[in-house]
């Protein structure tokens, strides 16, 4: 084991976390795909959440475990023997060596972190966050879709809102959430930073408002279309599609 | 990583033996540390492990397959394709952080999303955490698989009817707690404190309660 050094602490975790629900719902595979993502990226921030999501798929373990079992074909097993034959490889003990991201903090570094990594769950959406072409919604408020509506009926998308922006009031129909990916927001609830995790639902009417220098940029996913409330609001909607 | 191997192959080779041992390790669960100890040994290309493993884990994924409603034929061939994926992955399992049980639920979930609804599950690996060193105690700390087994056995066990319902719903139904609430027709902050409570008591037997 390498030393900790104390010099490599973080300049910040997040503060704001998931409820137990969620990450139930997360870890339990109940989340459509967006919904899932926001949590992933904040999962990349957060060791403690990691740990209760550890707690969550153990849970899941039990209960596979105690699940009375099902028969079988017959030749399950050989079926399943001729497919791993027809496979070249068996499995190979070289790939437990896993090769570091680049972006990824060497254990006991003292180089100052790289600019703006995106966390890998959301770089298989996205390579990075230059270079990509924003879409004018509103005054200060530009987007990026990740995941259009999918199949479970959620939608992903990259917000990029200029300091001092308030987005309009808006309430749900189901779950919202909004991670941060750089500078920050606040709204009701409070002040969000890179990595925190807004989690909105139910009847709940909300207007984030970035609040730093510089733009905030936010992943926002949704499992049901948002209901724009005031006439920004009405005037958005159409454009933003959440 | 050596010692906690050596520690399941010694487990695995009968209860008896194991209670002999040093105190904090003995008790084991033989079949959870069978489990495990098989899985590191289908890393290495043991066929009699995978066989094992496949009796084990394969009627029991087919029947998560059939709660979550996939038709029989579905549900079977998506057991195969789980185990297939263990034989495939079993070098990137770490019996010092998870229980088989659990790594073949996560697999089996992630398997079951991308059949059922064509979509991803986006998800983070131990490398990957960004900015910040992990500063929880080493895995060695903490309480080994079979502990950690019998003691969430008994917390599942201990799950009020009302929070078991929840639980049941979240993995077997396939639905969120908004969809859960929708479907018990009980508010949505019900469910939530529910899955709290039950968590809380998850938590609580596997050691790690002053979150």
């Amino acid at each position: 084991m390498t030393a900790r050094q104390p010099t490599a602490r973080p300049v910040f975790l997040p503060n704001h976390h998931p409820s137990d629900a969620l990450l139930v719902a997360y870890g339990a595979g109940s989340l459509g795909e967006g919904l899932s993502l926001a949590v992933a990226v904040h999962l990349a921030h957060c060791p403690d959440c990691r740990a209760a999501l550890a707690e969550v798929e153990a849970l899941g373990g039990a209960l596979l475990e105690d699940l009375p079992p099902a028969p079988l074909e017959t030749l399950s097993l050989a079926a399943t023997l001729d497919r791993l034959d027809r496979e070249e490889a068996p499995a190979n003990p070289c790939k437990a060596m896993r090769v570091r991201p680049h972006w990824s903090k060497p254990k006991a570094a003292s180089m100052p972190a790289p600019v703006s990594p995106l966390p890998r769950p959301l770089r298989a959406y996205v390579p990075s966050l230059d270079g990509l072409s924003w879409q004018r919604l509103a005054p200060g408020v530009r987007r990026v879709e990740l995941l259009p509506r999918t199949a479970s009926g959620g939608a992903a998308q990259l917000l990029r809102i200029a300091p001092g922006t308030a987005l309009p009031h808006h309430g749900h129909g189901g779950l919202e959430l909004t991670v941060v990916l750089s500078g920050h927001f606040a709204d009701e609830l409070g002040r969000y930073g890179p990595g925190d995790l807004a989690e909105v639902d139910g009847d709940t009417n909300h207007q984030p408002i970035a609040d730093s220098h510089r733009d905030c940029i936010c992943l926002i996913a949704t499992d049901a279309p948002l209901r724009f409330t005031g006439l920004m609001g009405r005037l958005m909607q159409p454009f933003i599609g959440l | 990583m050596i010692a906690p191997l050596a520690t399941l192959l010694t487990h695995a080779a009968g209860p008896d033996r194991a209670r002999a041992g040093a105190p904090p390790r003995g008790c084991a669960d033989p079949a959870a540390a069978q489990l495990s100890a098989d899985l590191v040994a289908v890393a290495a290309g043991d066929r009699q492990a995978f066989a094992r493993l496949f009796a084990h884990f394969a009627p029991r994924v087919k029947a998560y397959m059939l709660k979550l409603g996939m038709p029989a034929q579905r549900a079977e061939d998506l057991a195969q394709d789980t185990l297939l994926s263990v034989w495939r992955k079993a070098s990137l399992y770490d019996p010092a952080k998870a229980e088989a049980a659990t790594w073949v639920f996560t697999i089996a979930r992630n398997l079951r999303i991308d059949a059922l609804r064509r979509e991803r599950h986006p998800e983070v690996s131990d490398d990957e955490l960004l900015e910040h060193e992990d500063d929880r105690p080493p895995a060695d700390e903490l309480l080994d698989g079979d502990r950690r087994a019998r003691r969430l056995r008994g917390a599942l066990a201990a799950l009020t009817p009302e929070q078991a319902e929840v639980v049941r719903l979240s993995f077997f139904a396939d639905l969120a707690h908004p969809a859960i609430a929708e479907r018990l027709d009980v508010p949505l902050g019900t469910v939530k404190s529910r899955l709290r409570l039950a968590m809380a008591k998850i938590r609580k037997a596997l050691g790690d309660d002053d979150r």
